[in-house]
């Protein structure tokens, strides 16, 4: 009974945060049960919107992948939306250099670069923190700026459409990639690609990357104790390097998925890193997060976060109300369901070595 | 303890207050937007808008909203989203429901178009700023020859220039804002001033826009201008200091009432039109229409509160007529 | 170029770059209170963005600056007391609830915007006071010596909250339940109630900070911190935690901005560079940290929800 109840909280917490999106669509002199229609209607009503919200959620899972590896490290990865850049760009430049090789090459070709890509950008804060002692939410914060700006530099320059130079009108993207390089489609008329395939595979990867491998006991053995491990004879530093290597590397695999499946087969930028990701880098974590930090609770939990984005775009349209509502619900939700318990609850069962510290000093006290 | 516990859960109810109450502001006065009157339209079409930001962003999109409107014709918007797949299921969505012109308002959301135009050869797409309809028969382009504008703007510049220098304060080098950047450079270095470019890496980033036009003035600029979104933290700077502003997308006088001279508009419904008349024939797509000072969808609208000297409107006058004839070429 | 010229350049800059650093400084002090005491607040830019559009929108219906400011700080308080009671009673995991709070602000302060203001007018700015006899110093004065009033209590600031931190009894109870709760408790120190307290100051600053960067522009247009919150939020990192530091990284971050913008307009950095130079900031923060960085310890209780047994 009491856990029924726990489990209710949650829900609650929910619906007291729609209930809040629904004032505030009633003072904005929309129905709130017709926002609701279209939330859910766009999210979940048919197959080709359970389609398009997989295809959402599909980089938030590879990122809070990542981030849960990275977690279990203790290491803290703010750094996806950089890493989705690097991977993106690594694979586009593929792409472009190699255009014509077999779909069967090409396809495997661009993901290994997004990997790559992503591993890099991640590689590098992790060194800065295992030999340098730099902060990795600091490296990780500056570098999703560095990663911005070499984006525009390189898209507006060497990257650039040779056609928009030609025209004259120099819209900063890629000319469409190789056909050879695009993520199949699996369901036909439906936008949904190989890469939710991809991403699914990758959290069950994760998942086992950190309990059944000798290199997740590692991970797990430094994020737990850094002294401890040491004394075992585990390289701290290397180990620290390879979880940012391997949380980013799985943040740029979204990136090449990006391009080769959700958007298009080319990459453009508005400048920002949000206008390309769609901020998948900073939900992801929101996702990982609501998931406690386990990679197959991740991905229920991306899903769920993927049919609030698309949903809160039939929203917008079905109701004409502004992008912004959707954002500040989101934000609402984000807030009001982390504050339930059973969520504290999941996440405190995983927290690290304090956890278990606190709890032995609780058995002190008592 | 239990004193705590008390002033905790008060501390709760104050908050949960508070929050309402800040829901409750963002209520009051809310009925001033939106509505308005707006005159009869003459087409049964109708319209839908997908567009990249905010639909008062007193630019890019604005433009777009405006023109509608101006043709009489009320469309359901799908604003600020930038996020090629956000604006593919909004364009989707729109056709689905019907809406017989679907206006995909932003470069970048050319490729799901190319997808999702041939699904549905009853409604007509119209997508900018291109320059060609990727061989879609359902499918009108178009785009802004800014570069006129900016000609334009550039002699008025250098003509009022005093130091001989003037600023520019651009966002990232790529789309639009290049073609009124160089058009500027070209026309104020044909009226003799030396035209300093910054490029601040941000659409966005107004106080990156605001201490680069400061910068510009610092190394002698007393004439400043600049293209995006960002540029209003350099209005400011040119208000603040009494320096001459000239604005593009869209009249950007309210950002600056003093010091604004002149701003290049989008009148895009001068190629909607067209646009219109062509989907009322039967043709549903397959061309791209330009704007330019010539067919009237470029206007340069000066600002009455600024006292531009009669003999330097007359010159903009004439090179607008210069360019229309082609003696002179902004072309960059 | 004539020397004289150039210190008058030189001088322009660093002006330009302590007026660029001051919402970094403010908004990253508040958050070093913040997390001394052992919550992260990854919402700072959520505040700053909603304290924005308040401070903006009371000033353009009222134009007062010192409405706009008091606007701001009612906004800090609010959201001070949400984020507190979602951490500290609630329990609520830091990061993801910081996340939260951001979007609210982003998306909020952008919703009222479009429903209240509509186009970008400009509103009254914060107006510059020389100080006396300092801002006469010929060069050196103005770009030192002439500021807004709330860039000078930025820097004033710097030196209070060190000072708060280290020898008040206030701040010694921020730093124990920061480092350990459980030791504060059994001492009496009520670990809720020292971090509301921080949790309100943290946020009442990134209020301020918001505050000061919109009544220096001017004019706001929706999302316009583009992520300075969560820059200040990695000033912390850099500064180890301690407001001299902070400082440091604020100004070290505003100052390269300032350089390459002013190079920009001389053209002594190319165009097609432009975006290589605008990596700058964030590649010497990171350098700069790799050289000066000893091995700092954040404070150990960070992001740790206090259960007492």
């Amino acid at each position: 009974m009491r856990k029924l109840v726990a489990g209710a909280i949650p829900l609650l917490a929910a619906l007291v945060a729609f209930l809040i999106g629904a004032l505030m669509l009633v003072a904005i002199g929309a129905s709130p049960w017709e926002g609701l229609k279209a939330l859910v209607d766009g999210a979940f009503g048919d197959t080709n919107a359970l389609a398009v919200t997989a295809v959402k959620a599909t980089p938030l899972l590879l990122v809070g992948a990542g981030i849960t590896i990275a977690f279990r490290a203790s290491v803290i990865n703010i750094g996806g939306e950089g890493q989705i850049v690097a991977g993106a760009l690594l694979s586009t430049m593929v792409a472009l250099l190699v255009p014509d090789l077999p779909a069967i090459l090409l396809v495997p070709l661009v993901l290994i670069a997004g990997l790559i890509g992503g591993g890099i950008a991640g590689a590098i804060p992790g060194a800065l923190k295992a030999y340098a002692s730099v902060n990795e939410i600091l490296s990780t914060i500056m570098l999703n700026l560095v990663m911005v700006q070499l984006m525009n530099y390189l898209l507006r320059g060497p990257l650039i459409d040779p056609l928009e130079v030609e025209a004259g009108t120099r819209i900063p993207q890629t000319e469409r990639l190789s056909d050879n390089a695009a993520l199949p489609t699996l369901i036909e008329g439906t936008r949904l690609h190989l890469g939710v395939v991809i991403a699914l595979l990758a959290a069950v990867a994760a998942y086992v990357l950190l309990w059944r491998t000798p290199l997740g006991f590692r991970l797990r053995a430094v994020g737990h104790s850094p002294e401890a491990a040491k004394a075992a004879g585990i390289k701290v530093k290397q180990s620290t390097t390879a979880a940012l290597a391997i949380s980013g590397s799985l943040g740029g695999l979204a990136g090449a998925i990006l391009v080769f499946g959700s958007e298009g087969q080319r990459m453009v930028t508005d400048g920002s890193s949000a206008g390309f990701t769609g901020s998948a880098g900073f939900n992801g974590i929101v996702a990982a997060l609501f998931g406690g930090l386990h990679p197959l609770w991740t991905i229920p939990s991306s899903f769920l976060f993927g049919g609030l984005l698309t949903g809160a775009t039939n929203l917008q349209r079905v109701l004409q109300v502004p992008a912004a509502l959707a954002v500040a619900l989101n934000g609402i939700v984000v807030v009001f369901v982390v504050s339930s318990g059973r969520v504290r609850e999941r996440l405190e069962q995983f927290t690290s070595k304090r956890a278990e510290l606190n709890a032995a000093l609780k058995d002190g006290d008592s | 303890m239990n004193n705590k516990r008390k002033s905790l859960s008060i501390m709760r109810l104050l908050a949960l207050l508070l929050s309402l109450a800040m829901v409750a502001a963002a209520c009051g006065g809310s009925d001033d937007a939106g509505g308005g009157s707006v005159a009869e339209s003459d087409t049964d079409l109708t319209f839908a808008i997908v567009a990249p930001s905010a639909s008062d962003d007193l630019a890019f999109t604005q433009s777009m909203v405006d023109a509608v409107k101006a043709l009489g014709i009320e469309p359901q918007i799908t604003d600020g989203t930038f996020v090629v797949e956000e604006a593919a299921s909004a364009i989707r969505g729109y056709a689905d429901d019907g809406v017989n012109v679907v206006i995909a308002h932003g470069t970048q959301y050319g490729a799901s178009l190319a997808e999702i135009a041939p699904d549905f050869p009853d409604t007509t797409f119209i997508w900018g700023t291109a320059t060609d309809t990727q061989g879609l028969d359902n499918v009108f382009a178009y785009y802004p020859e800014a570069n006129e504008g900016g000609y334009v703007n550039g002699v008025m510049a250098a003509a009022l220039t005093n130091s001989g220098v003037i600023g520019v304060v651009g966002p990232v080098e790529a789309g639009d804002a290049v073609a009124y950047v160089n058009g500027f450079a070209k026309g104020a270095e044909a009226g003799g001033a030396e035209v300093n470019i910054t490029y601040t890496g941000s659409f966005g980033d107004v106080a990156l826009a605001s201490e680069a036009a400061q910068a510009h003035l610092t190394n002698n600029a007393d004439v400043l201008t600049g293209s995006a979104q960002m540029v209003v933290g350099a209005v400011t700077v040119a208000t603040g200091e009494g320096v001459p502003w000239f604005g593009t997308q869209a009249n950007q006088t309210p950002m600056g009432p003093d010091v604004v001279v002149a701003s290049q508009v989008y009148h895009w419904e001068v190629v909607l039109e067209q646009m219109i008349e062509e989907i009322e024939g039967g043709t549903l797509g397959g061309k791209a229409y330009a704007v330019t000072l010539e067919n009237g969808g470029l206007e340069i609208e000066y600002n009455d509160g600024f006292d531009l000297p009669d003999d330097v409107k007359a010159k903009a006058e004439e090179t607008i007529a210069g360019i229309i004839d082609g003696s002179i070429d902004a072309g960059v | 170029m004539s020397e004289f010229l150039t210190l008058t350049v030189i001088m322009a800059t660093i002006a330009s770059g302590i007026r660029l650093a001051t919402p970094y400084l403010i908004a990253a002090l508040g958050e070093t209170v913040g997390q001394r005491s052992g919550v992260l607040n990854l919402g700072v830019d959520g505040v700053m963005q909603l304290s924005a559009f308040f401070a903006y929108w009371t000033v353009l219906e009222t134009q007062n600056l010192i409405l706009g400011v008091l606007a701001a700080l009612a906004v800090g308080l609010i959201m001070g007391l949400i984020y507190a009671v979602v951490t500290v009673s609630f329990h609520a995991t830091q990061g993801i609830s910081g996340i939260g709070i951001f979007l609210f602000g982003l998306g909020f302060s952008d919703l009222m915007f479009q429903r209240q203001v509509g186009t970008p007018r400009p509103i009254k700015q914060l107006q510059e006071y020389g100080i006396p006899f300092l801002s006469d110093i010929p060069q050196v004065g103005p770009a030192l010596f002439e500021h807004n009033l709330l860039t000078y209590a930025a820097f004033l600031m710097v030196p209070i909250v060190a000072w708060v931190m280290r020898s008040t009894t206030f701040g010694m109870n921020v730093r124990a339940v920061g480092e350990n709760p459980q030791a504060a408790d059994s001492l009496g120190v009520s670990v809720a109630r020292t971090r509301y307290a921080a949790i309100l100051i943290g946020n009442t600053m990134a209020a301020i900070a918001g505050a000061a960067l919109v009544l220096q522009l001017g004019i706001f247009q929706p999302n316009l911190t583009q992520g300075l919150g969560f820059i200040a939020i990695a000033l912390v990192y850099f500064g180890a935690w301690r407001p001299v530091g902070v400082m440091g990284g604020a100004l070290l971050y505003g100052l390269v901005n300032a350089t390459v913008l002013q190079w920009k307009a001389q053209g002594i950095i190319p165009r097609s560079a432009s975006d290589i130079a605008a990596m700058a900031p964030a590649v010497l923060t990171i350098i700069a940290l790799v050289v000066l960085a000893g091995r700092v310890r954040p404070p150990s209780a960070l992001t740790r929800p206090f259960t007492r047994h």
